[in-house]
């Protein structure tokens, strides 16, 4: 029953042998211990567990690791490198995007695909594009900034005031 | 939560996805976006033994027009129609649809084919294709055949796809004149399926005379219903106020919806009739 597939996260290539009913995101989680992606609800509805699959966003708990055989994936391992933080992870920590952390990479994954598209999206465009990500710690508000401050980043442009907002 | 055990393969070409249903016989299933069908396999509502997974068949992508029809490829997803200048332009309705589906994750898989082949009512797409009047091309061992979308809804998570089956084609004759069309359900948050749903596509003639009429509804029946009597009431009339009064409140005395979380029944009829009342003032308004 066992498919033997490849699949390359954050640019490493794995071959495993899985079986087909094994879920892509404890591909990711248990059988190569990348924890960063995160499970909430367990029925596509929380988006904890979102990662990039050939640069779109989609939630791992509802794609079958079979699927992902010969795709590109990106989790939050992936968003680092060399050089430093991503600018979305310096959006977050910046203007203190996340409290307890659950959400946030899955909310970041989801928000690099929203940067790609529209690099420079309106807030209700924002607000639209992490419709799928729930966060029951930080009121979206800073997370909303975090994403403004990497777009500006991103684009070379003045960063936005990261003093926090009192609401 | 994990599916029972299943086998699985990714055919490369239509002609082997077909023999593969037909091989693994009566418990094989298609995959397509696999945002209906995973989560209930999760939840074991689905036990298929084998899945073919048609994701690697090319081609079946498209969104393009044709022939004096919009011809959708079982395998475009929601996102393919948001990023289309062509469903901008001409098909706004669908856009009103996509976007109050589920949240853009579930909007890069999910397939259109996909949409209406799960048969299920509380989808958004099947209202839409009724009003658009759509045609479905399902395509078996012995070729391909065409559906009128009245009737491919047979009942609860039934359709006219047979086993061994692949719904390949979706297409939808392009209004003659001057065309409107709206969508809109009413949501308990961001991505629950509709309390209630309308579809609404509406043509006119030079003196603003309604030529033809198409309403859907979504969730407020067994399977997708066409409101056929709203639908009569406003051919052949000026669409004045009272002529859309009288469409909205047929609408809500021929569906059957249910009482569930979402509403009781006679709160449902209502929001039918508030929204069969604005859909068509918003087709009229993009005519
Ligand atoms: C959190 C969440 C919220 C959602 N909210 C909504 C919503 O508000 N409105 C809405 O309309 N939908 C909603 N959906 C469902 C989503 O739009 C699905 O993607 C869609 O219903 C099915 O499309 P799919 O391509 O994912 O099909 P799959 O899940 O792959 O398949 C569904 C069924 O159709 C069959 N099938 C699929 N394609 C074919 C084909 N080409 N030929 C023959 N059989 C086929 C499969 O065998 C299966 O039985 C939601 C899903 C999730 C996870
Ligand atoms: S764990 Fe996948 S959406 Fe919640
Ligand atoms: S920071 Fe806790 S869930 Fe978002």
């Amino acid at each position: 029953m066992k498919k033997q597939i490849t699949v390359t996260i954050n640019g490493t290539p794995h071959t495993v042998e899985v079986e087909p009913r094994m879920l892509l995101v404890h591909l990711i989680r248990e059988k190569l211990s990348m924890t960063g992606t995160h499970i909430g609800c367990d029925t596509s509805s929380c988006g904890a567990c979102t990662i990039l699959i050939n640069g779109k966003s989609a939630k791992s708990c509802t794609i079958l690791a079979v699927q992902a055989d010969g795709k590109e994936v990106t989790t939050v391992e992936g968003l680092a490198t060399a050089e430093g933080l991503h600018p979305i992870q310096e959006g977050f920590k910046e203007n203190h995007g996340l409290h307890c952390g659950f959400c946030t990479p899955g909310m970041m994954l989801r928000a690099v695909e929203l940067l790609e598209k529209n690099p420079t999206p309106s807030e209700e465009e924002i607000r639209w594009g992490i419709a799928g990500n729930l966060c029951r710690c930080t009121g979206y508000n800073n997370i909303v900034k975090a994403i403004q401050y990497a777009s500006a980043k991103m684009q070379g442009n003045e960063l936005p005031s990261t003093e926090p907002e009192f609401v | 939560m994990i599916p029972e055990q299943f086998g699985y393969s990714a055919p490369s070409s239509l002609g082997e996805a077909l023999s593969l249903l037909q091989e693994h016989g009566e418990d094989a299933k298609v995959l397509a976006g696999g945002h209906s069908l995973i989560p209930m396999m999760k939840l074991r509502f689905a036990a298929p033994t084998h899945l073919v997974d048609i994701n690697n068949v090319p081609g079946m992508s498209y969104i393009n027009e044709e022939d004096g029809k919009l011809k959708i490829g079982a395998l475009a997803r929601e996102v393919d129609l948001e990023d289309s200048e062509l469903i901008r332009s001409k098909f706004p309705i669908f856009i009103d649809a996509s976007k109050l589906i589920a949240d853009p994750q579930v909007r890069n898989f999910g397939t259109v084919g996909g949409n209406i082949a799960h048969g299920d009512a509380a989808n958004d797409h099947p209202a839409v294709m009724l009003a658009l009047n759509a045609e479905v091309e399902i395509t078996g061992p012995e070729g391909k055949r065409t559906v009128p979308i009245d009737e491919f809804f047979y009942g609860f998570y039934m359709t006219a796809v047979q086993q061994g089956e692949i719904l390949t084609e979706i297409s939808i004759p392009l209004p003659e004149g001057k065309f409107g069309c709206a969508y809109h359900k009413l949501e308990r948050k961001v991505g629950d399926y509709a309390t209630a749903g309308v579809a609404v596509a509406l043509t006119v003639d030079e003196s603003g005379t309604c030529t033809s009429a198409g309403i859907g509804l979504t969730n407020v029946n067994p399977v997708p219903l066409r409101a056929s009597r709203s639908e009569e009431a406003l051919v052949g009339s000026k669409l004045t106020d009272e002529d859309i009064a009288r469409a909205a409140q047929f609408a809500a005395e021929d569906c059957s919806p249910s009482d569930d979380l979402r509403g009781d029944e006679d709160y449902k009829r209502h929001v039918v009739k508030v929204l069969t009342k604005r859909m068509i003032k918003k087709a009229i308004d993009r005519i």
